[in-house]
């Protein structure tokens, strides 16, 4: 009998035996898995950039064809510019505003700010191409509810605010991603060591002088990360660039590939070469990302200290900076949320008035839940939510764990397999989705499973934060314990393990459940009809013109996913208070 | 019970260059005693013991229990440490917050291969629990325990599968001083009791004296001695042993001579003077050596008495440490350290007079640290 190598996940070097434990085969499948989600369409769409199309009057051929005109003209130094212009005056505004935020949330005693803290997530549930439809109905030169209140309130004609317009989808979008620079920001805020601010104080520095020259200086290492991560999802988002810029004259990467794919016929081509160009950027700034948190690492402020520092006094400024949350909201939240709302009660759109709200009907809920696509987009929807969900948080629970705690000298590389989706912009990664099985015919094209393949790819790196954040919590010797009670490693696994992550995989699940229903613009690309989903469903709405009927189904969506969040809330808190008591 | 040969373990660090934690460690534990694995963070005690647990796998060497291979590299043989039945109480103690005290003790018996029937698990339970004094809190969720508790359960769930062989990992290390001298006596009754065979990893040589049948001194991922504590502590092989365990004044010097009245000693040339010193190296006249004394072995005299080993010097300093009284004497340019009782009120200033025992005083070879005595 032939003796079989295997490693112990216990232990760094092979040996032989004649035993495969079986962590391996789980984790096995588990990385095989993750290779082939992430390598196979990377690989596909390099391979199809440089290929002509079958149909175009003869086979394929390899060529560089599509990079030449992709680069022979002038229109891509154009998209080049428009794109980085883009990203990085939305990641400045996100930054700017989360910042400020996040700061007076963590350290100043701004009234209210609990609650504000609550609210100002409400964007992160909120789908983009539905905030980006509400700003155009708030900031349209001729139908926009801001422009269209001034004019009567100052009686000009002139336009205020035009959200068609460089301008516009950067302060859409920056508002629209602010909630994540909040989220960040406020995390390095949080994790500093109250010591050294105190210290600064007991060294005679003025409160604000301590905020100007510790507070800010610790959180710099945090804040070049977060602007890089705010730079990378500026250049990967869709919605704000093909709704405002392309009426507007003004293409990026994102909207180039999808205008690409959509003119008929289709040049896949030239989208694939547009693609590996904004993989090669969002690549470069994945990287840096990573480099920038490896060697941020030496300014760990982090203490595992629960106690709070006093926070700024603020005095009388309190109240302005109370205002000024509570402007956010309004501009975040509350004015989107309204003008959709409002939206949904006419029978077509129409600027708030006197002589409109006596025209309010129900009409537009009436004909979008009679819409045909509308039932199976929101069955589709939730189907993929919750298997997408399921595999992804599975499948990086395996794979987290071998990276966390099995000893092996590449897991780090099996790491970066897993994240590597992230350097993929949704549409890119449709896109290289749908060359591969338009390529590789299994029947998968024109279901559900292409829509499944893409989610799972394109939210493996969130799961993998999620499990390896909750399985670094767990101390190494809580498994080891077992294995020394006589627990084989799936006893080990299932009895010890998946207890203690259960909270941490819960709340990634419902991370994923929510983002796959967000989902647009994988989707965007590898739908076909009566497989829509619901964000889907919200474009086409868009498409046609059906501008009440996009807000009644909008209104409904944000209902449904903010019950679902309070749900997943009031549960990991149940679940929470049962394991304490 | 316990074999170790020839363990040699490597391990990769963060950044996954391997790290060379045990060289060459061999030790035997008799059936029944307790061994002490002493040295320094770092030293590679606690890789050694989680080479013998099978958490880490060892490069080379071999480990019997009971006579059974565990782990041989010559033969290819590493029994899982699920398989080995060793009971280990971890240093963060591990006991799983999602389990109550009776869940976290009864584990072993329900995760094994061989299930144990309900009603022998609830019996068995008991009893260890009973042992450690949990019996009381057997409902209670794990989470809800002290530290002293925590320790107790880690160890009732180390014993409730009668394991062959118990390793314990700084198990009094997170316990505040207090407890630590209780639990130190509670587990040494517990292990006597039981007769279970038992190795023990600390950094703390109180510790280690108290408790240990034998320790083996590590340093540098190799035990420099073993020996029993009062072997250990009076008979140090090594410069590092002498002063790693207890405190002690180094005297350096030259072999003169064998001693022609004491056999195994020698006479040496030191900076305080000549002396007559055990030799616990083999050594030759002209040999530079290093005097270890340990200061409750500097005897304070009047500062008359005349002889050989009595050495003069003048009083220093003078520290009260309740328990006992520290005398510094300046011998020359030397400050030897004396420990005596706190009656003892010696003048600073003061001429003094420093009696030492030859068979107190070792000498140990200068600038060579012997490899692996054991």
């Amino acid at each position: 009998m032939d003796v079989a190598e295997h490693r112990s996940p216990f232990a760094g070097r092979p040996a032989r035996s004649l035993r495969v434990e079986p962590a391996w085969l789980v984790i096995g499948a588990a990385v095989a898995l993750v290779a082939l989600l992430t390598l196979v369409p990377l690989a596909f769409l390099l391979w199809q950039s440089v290929r002509t199309p079958e149909w175009a009057g003869g086979a394929a051929r390899t060529t560089l064809d599509n990079y030449l005109t992709a680069y022979g003209t002038g229109a891509t130094a154009r998209l080049l510019g428009n794109s980085l212009r883009y990203a990085t005056g939305s990641a400045l505004c996100a930054f700017a505003i989360g910042t400020v935020l996040a700061w007076m949330n963590e350290r100043t005693n701004t009234p209210g700010r609990r609650l504000f803290f609550a609210l100002s997530l409400v964007p992160l549930v909120v789908p983009g191409i539905l905030f980006v439809v509400a700003w155009i109905f708030l900031g349209s030169p001729r139908i926009g509810l801001v422009n269209v209140a001034l004019r009567a309130l100052l009686g000009t004609d002139r336009t205020f605010v035009d959200v068609y317009s460089m301008a516009g989808m950067v302060i859409v979008d920056g508002l629209h991603q602010s909630p994540i620079a909040f989220l960040l920001m406020g995390a390095a805020f949080r994790s500093m060591d109250p010591a050294l601010e105190e210290s600064a104080l007991m060294s005679g520095a003025s409160r604000l002088a301590v905020a100007a020259r510790i507070t800010f200086r610790l959180a710099w290492p945090a804040a070049l990360a977060t602007l890089l991560v705010l730079f990378v999802r500026a250049l990967e988002s869709f919605e704000a660039p093909a709704l405002l810029g392309l009426p507007a004259g003004l293409p990026v990467f994102t909207s180039a590939i999808y205008a690409a794919v959509h003119r008929y016929p289709s040049d896949v081509g030239l989208a694939s070469a547009y693609g590996v160009t904004l993989l090669v950027i969002t690549a470069l700034g994945v990287w840096a990302c990573a480099r920038l948190s490896d060697s941020g690492s030496r300014y760990a402020t982090v203490t595992g200290k629960g106690f709070r520092p006093r926070p700024l006094d603020l005095g009388r400024w309190r109240l302005v900076a109370a205002a000024l949350f509570a402007g956010y909201f309004v501009l975040v939240v509350g004015l989107p949320l309204a003008v959709l709302l409002w939206s949904s009660f006419q029978p077509f759109y129409a600027v708030p008035s006197l002589a409109a709200l006596s025209t309010m009907t129900l009409e537009p809920y009436r004909t979008v839940l009679a819409y045909p696509a509308l039932g199976t987009a929101v069955v589709n929807s939730l189907v993929l939510a919750v298997a997408t969900a399921t595999i992804v948080m599975a499948l990086t629970a395996a794979v987290g764990w071998m990276v966390v705690r099995a000893r092996l000298r590449h897991r780090a590389l099996v790491d970066h397999l897993a994240s590597l989706p992230l350097a993929f912009p949704g549409l890119v990664l449709g896109l290289a989705i749908l060359v591969f099985y338009l390529n590789v015919d299994i029947g998968v094209y024109g279901t559900l499973w292409i829509l499944l393949i893409a989610y799972v790819t394109r939210f493996l790196p969130f799961g993998m934060r999620a499990s390896t954040a909750a399985m670094v919590q767990v101390h190494r010797e809580l498994e080891e314990s077992a294995a020394m009670s006589g627990a084989a490693w799936l006893a080990t696994f299932r009895h010890v393990v998946i207890p203690l992550l259960k909270p941490g995989l819960l709340a990634g699940w419902v991370y994923i459940a929510i983002v796959s229903v967000r989902e647009l613009s994988s989707s965007i690309l590898l739908y076909s009809p009566g497989r829509e989903v619901v964000s889907v469903v919200i474009w086409e709405l868009w498409e046609n013109g059906q501008q009440v009927e996009l807000a009644a189904v909008g209104v409904l969506l944000i209902g449904a996913l903010l019950a679902a969040v309070g749900l997943a809330q009031w549960a990991g808190a149940r679940l929470q208070a049962a394991r304490i008591a | 019970m316990l074999s170790v040969a020839g363990l040699c373990t490597d391990y990769a660090d963060a950044r996954g260059t391997p790290v060379r934690a045990v060289r060459n460690v061999a030790f035997d534990v008799p059936q029944g005693s307790l061994f002490t694995l002493l040295g320094p963070s770092g030293c590679g005690k606690t890789t050694t013991l989680r080479s013998i647990a099978g958490l880490e796998r060892p490069r080379a060497g071999e480990v019997a229990a009971d006579g059974v291979v565990v782990y041989s590299s010559a033969r290819r043989v590493f029994v899982p440490p699920n398989r080995r039945g060793f009971g280990m109480v971890f240093q963060s103690y591990a006991i799983w917050p999602h389990m109550d005290v009776f869940g976290n003790a009864s584990f072993p018996l329900r995760a094994g291969r061989t299930p144990v029937p309900r009603a022998a698990v609830r019996d068995k339970v008991m009893r260890v629990l009973a042992a450690v004094g949990l019996d009381a809190l057997a409902d209670r969720p794990a989470t809800r325990l002290s530290g002293g508790q925590q320790q107790r359960l880690a160890l009732a769930r180390a014993l409730v599968m009668e394991p062959r062989l118990l390793l314990l990992d700084e198990p009094l290390s997170n316990l505040d001083a207090k407890l630590r001298e209780r639990m130190r006596f509670e587990l040494k009754r517990l292990q006597r009791e039981l007769g279970i065979t038992t190795v023990y990893v600390t950094h703390d040589q109180g510790e280690a004296l108290a408790l240990s049948d034998m320790i083996g001194v590590m340093n540098d991922g190799q035990v420099v001695q073993v020996g029993t504590p009062r072997a250990i502590y009076e008979r140090p092989a090594t410069r590092f042993v002498a002063d790693f365990v207890g405190t002690t004044n180094f005297v350096v010097g030259r072999v003169v001579a064998h001693d022609d009245v004491r056999p195994g000693h020698v006479r040496v040339d030191t900076e305080i003077g000549p002396l007559c010193a055990y030799a616990g190296d083999v050594l030759a006249p002209g040999d530079a050596v290093l005097l270890s004394i340990r200061p409750e072995d500097v005897e304070l005299v009047a500062a008359d008495r005349r002889g050989d080993n009595v050495r003069h010097g003048v009083v220093d300093q003078h520290v009260f440490l309740g328990e006992a009284t520290d005398v510094h004497v300046k011998v020359g340019e030397r400050v030897l350290l004396a420990r005596a009782h706190p009656r003892v009120a010696a003048q600073v200033g003061a001429a003094i007079g420093l009696a030492l025992d030859p068979a107190k005083c070792v000498a140990l070879k200068a600038a060579r640290e012997p490899s692996a005595v054991a």
